[in-house]
């Protein structure tokens, strides 16, 4: 029976060992955030955070969660970057259809976490692994930049 | 919430997950009109309850004042749930955050789309189809409570007006809130002849407004369809013959029902799904049944083989959109002949949530939570599948992950529903990433063809094209296929073709693919042949050794080698002195300034340009790409010209045009599909590409000052990216692409 920190609250849940963590958060935990886009780790809508770092839950079995720290889209706005980031996106106007940015946003956290002042390579680097159908890649440019600079 | 068997938690305190309740709180701390979209029942009832002023079926205000619109377009990125209110609020006089948002019931007479004939999202048409209908209904609105306030007031209307969501009476400076005066409004006649602000009167049309719906796409609180949460709810995927056509033999789910957490396995005609606890037991079952499938008719389908058809196909002539002058005649004559066969693939729309429905089926009725374009047919699809009358079936629409035209569809619906007939309990159907792509109705696979005459001096004198695909007009609305022609597949070609030919022929064929249903994909039309005639305009310029730009200019607003009566034929067509000529000549200029076009550049980079006139608004794009030596085309920049007439919300516009030139960018760069053994080859965004933000290009968008009515904004982005990008490969490398995806077709330079 796997236990499970997300978004600082403790759950245990009877679901089967290999079960991604999407899947634990979307259909147990109910926390419908945290988007389903491909299964195979290559469209980054399932985006969160183990202890800090950007994963794609898609892959993510629970069972190796154990003791980890897991931060959805639902609480990153409670993390100084998670908050930068959600103004920067607001103030630009970055979504469109929005399914994707769930995704984009945990990552932008992540990387200014990790990298204050991003330089355009540093961001698309950081960036790659999530699409936007939309195309909304040069306002996600624009508002990680925007972010940034916030003090 | 729903008790939910799997979870216990600890401790037992409320968990971060946000309740109906919490997630109302926060979006009315976040600017309370956003509620009306989320929780479209709940408003409903509490406007019915409360709503006394209800002049049309667009507008309800309330003793409290709240305003709440009805929309019949749908959200799905293009920004509508912000524009609509717009032009109400405008003519209302109300503040934009005034403005609630309830989603119109599925009901094609009040709620059809002027433009489409039915309650469609789509073809850029939102903000021109309502332009004018929502501000004359808030003006009808407006101009009512005016009469109210006056009556109470005993005092002429004329010496009142209305301003904030109040009504004034200017000599004496007494107010009355809309909210105390709907009473007496409601029973006012309303008024037919209702003047609307003249453009230059405008307050809020043509300022940058914030999208209304970003706070709760940021925050992970929007509720897509994928999101329904239905008490007892079970999760299904599912899995339709691989072969289109095909049926269910048989099935063995031995296996899949020994999946922890599999509860039922469900057998339609033609697909098998498993019914689970959560979408892990389901997509595990699915992978554990033993299926037997009779493939049908379809099983040897291939892509070489239905180039082959389209080929022959295209070699008998087909029915005529467009004749002016002889063409035939002015080719035999003309000093240069030239031809090319150009090709665009099948394509699947890969919106980034993939299609899903959740239906709970009840013996008198049933319940839809699912995002659509077209609601009353999804209403009309459930009702069909699940053997109710209409009126029987509640359809609860959301937010759209994106729609690009697949969301016109309703065969997601449908299947939904068949399942859910099986199940006894609420079913929430998710379709793979891999079903979503295989079971796409893609947009057609076009083999055109081309030709055009030239002058002494390389100017064409004459121009044929012949389009040669399947139909979606005769499948998706059968009374808009007239006479064998599909508008559609010739617009851009025949009508809206932006350049003055004297002699031109533009013949459409007919070819079906036994299998293969073919839809609407964004840009439609145009994004087909702005790409042909673009692509083939640039040919015509590089023969003449002209500068393309130049050439295009010289193609615009005057009528090469014309006789006296072709020109007058002519200008009936254009209607007279062409607007649209200047329009279009003014975009053109403008993105040559922006643009640095003519500037130098590095050998392996080059500038090619595309001009459309397309939904109503003229555009002109330059994509810039450097092409490496091994064959790798990087775009490096995409400067793009607007005149859409009237801006609603600029910002929102641009957000539009770039978007859909990157999303043009991705199909034109790499997507196709293709069919083998009667199978999608592509699965998943391995092999389906989407452009990533390392491969997207910085794009500049500039619109033009216009008094015009308002063109379409969602598509026409899309639609010039291709050309644009493939006549820059042409500059860069010589090489011409006339048949896409590029993919890897530089790699043998």
């Amino acid at each position: 029976m796997p236990s499970l920190r997300v978004n600082g609250q403790t759950y245990e849940l009877s679901v089967p060992d290999d079960m991604p963590l999407l899947w634990v958060l979307r259909d147990v935990v109910e926390l419908t955030g945290t988007k389903f886009g491909c299964g195979i780790a290559q469209c980054g809508a399932c985006t969160v955070h183990v202890d800090g770092r950007a994963l794609r839950s898609c892959v993510l079995p629970v069972a190796d969660l154990a003791g980890r720290e897991i931060t959805t889209i639902e609480a990153v706005g409670k993390t100084p970057n998670g908050q930068k980031v959600q103004q920067a996106w607001i103030d630009i106007d970055v979504v469109q259809c929005g399914y994707c940015q769930s995704g984009q946003i945990m990552s932008a956290a992540a990387l200014l976490a990790a990298n204050p002042k991003p330089s355009d390579a540093e961001i698309d680097a950081a960036m790659s692994g999530n699409i936007c159908r939309c195309g909304t890649y040069p306002r996600i440019r624009a508002a990680i930049r925007q972010a940034g600079t916030f003090a | 919430m729903t008790g939910n068997p799997m979870l216990s938690r600890q401790p037992m305190t409320k968990p971060a997950g946000l309740s109906r309740r919490a997630i109302l709180k926060a979006g009315a701390a976040g600017g309370g009109l956003l509620l009306g979209f989320r929780l479209p029942r709940m408003i409903a009832a509490e406007a019915a309850d409360n709503a006394v002023f209800a002049p049309n079926a667009f507008i309800r205000i309330a003793r409290d004042d709240k305003v709440t619109m009805i929309i019949p377009q749908v959200e799905m990125g293009q920004g509508t749930y912000t524009s609509m209110p717009m032009l109400i609020a405008e003519e209302l006089e109300v503040d934009l955050a005034q403005v609630g948002l309830e989603d119109a019931p599925p009901d094609d007479r009040l709620y059809a789309n002027p433009l489409l004939g039915l309650q469609a999202t789509g073809g850029s048409t939102s903000v021109r189809a309502m332009w004018e209908p929502l501000r004359r209904a808030a003006a009808a609105a407006r101009i009512m409570l005016i009469a109210a306030a006056a009556r109470q007031w005993r005092v002429d209307p004329a010496s009142c007006h209305a301003q904030n969501g109040e009504v004034i009476h200017v000599p004496t400076g007494r107010r009355a809130p809309y909210g105390v005066l709907v009473d007496i409004a409601a029973a006012f006649p309303v008024p037919t002849n209702v003047p609307l602000k003249s453009p230059n009167e405008f307050e809020l049309i043509g300022k940058p407004v914030k999208r209304l719906d970003s706070p709760i796409k940021v925050w992970g609180e929007a509720r897509f369809g994928i999101d329904a949460m239905v008490p007892g709810m079970l999760i299904a995927t599912v899995a339709a013959c691989p072969v289109p056509g095909g049926k269910l033999r048989g099935v063995d789910d031995s296996a899949a029902k020994k999946v922890a957490g599999v509860r039922q396995v469900v057998r339609l005609d033609d697909a098998v799904a498993v019914v689970a606890d959560h979408m892990w037991a389901a997509k595990q079952g699915l992978a554990a049944l033993d299926i037997d499938w009779d493939e049908g008719p379809n099983a040897t389908l291939s892509t070489a083989e239905i180039v082959r058809q389209l080929d022959n196909a295209s070699q008998h002539s087909g029915v005529v959109a467009r004749k002016d002058g002889d063409a035939a005649e002015a080719i035999g004559h003309a000093a240069t002949k030239i031809e090319a066969i150009y090709q665009m693939p099948y394509l699947a729309h890969a919106t980034m949530e993939p299609m899903n429905c959740t239906v709970q089926m009840r013996p008198d009725g049933c319940d839809v939570w699912v995002g659509n374009q077209v609601v009353a047919r999804a209403q009309a699809a459930a009702a069909e599948a699940a053997g109710l009358p209409p009126d029987k079936v509640r359809v609860h629409n959301h937010l759209l992950g994106g729609g690009f035209g697949r969301r016109l569809e309703v065969d997601y619906i449908a299947q939904a529903a068949r399942i859910a007939k099986q199940v006894a309990a609420p079913v929430k159907v998710v379709w793979t990433r891999e079903e979503d792509i295989q079971h796409d109705i893609v947009r057609p696979y076009y083999y055109d063809r081309l030709s055009a005459g030239l002058d002494e001096k390389g100017m064409p004198v004459a121009w044929t094209h012949r389009v040669t695909g399947s139909s979606v007009m005769a499948r998706w609305l059968a009374a808009g296929f007239k006479d064998g022609l599909d508008p559609d597949a010739v617009d851009s070609a025949a009508t809206d073709f932006p350049y003055a030919i004297p002699n031109m022929v533009v013949d459409y064929v007919r070819h079906e693919i036994p299998g293969i249903a073919t839809g609407w994909w964004r840009g439609v039309g145009a994004t087909h042949n702005v790409f042909m005639v673009e692509s083939f305009i640039d040919e015509l310029a590089a023969a003449a050794k002209r500068d393309p730009i130049e050439y295009r200019r010289g193609l615009l607003g005057k009528l090469p080698n014309s006789g006296a009566g072709i020109a007058a034929e002519a200008e009936v067509a254009w209607g007279g002195p062409n607007p649209q000529f200047a329009r279009l000549a003014r975009v053109l200029d403008l993105v040559t300034r922006k643009s640095g076009w003519g500037g130098k550049l590095p050998p392996g980079s080059g500038r090619g340009v595309s001009l459309q006139y397309a939904f109503g608004t003229y555009l002109s794009q330059v994509a810039q790409v450097a092409v490496s030596r091994d064959g790798v085309v990087r775009v490096e920049r995409v400067v793009c010209a607007v005149d859409c007439g009237i801006p609603v919300n600029p910002d929102t516009i641009k957000a539009q045009i770039s978007g859909g030139i990157v999303f043009g960018l991705t199909a034109a760069l790499f997507s196709e599909i293709t069919f083998e053994n009667g199978r999608v080859q592509q699965s998943n965004f391995n092999d389906y590409r989407v452009l990533r933000i390392d491969e997207a290009p910085v794009v500049d968008v500039y619109l033009i000052k216009s008094m015009q009515p308002p063109g379409g904004i969602g598509e026409p982005g899309t639609a010039g990216a291709a050309p644009a990008l493939t006549n820059a490969i042409f500059a860069a490398t010589g090489k011409r692409i006339r048949k896409l995806p590029v993919k890897d077709q530089l790699r043998t330079l």
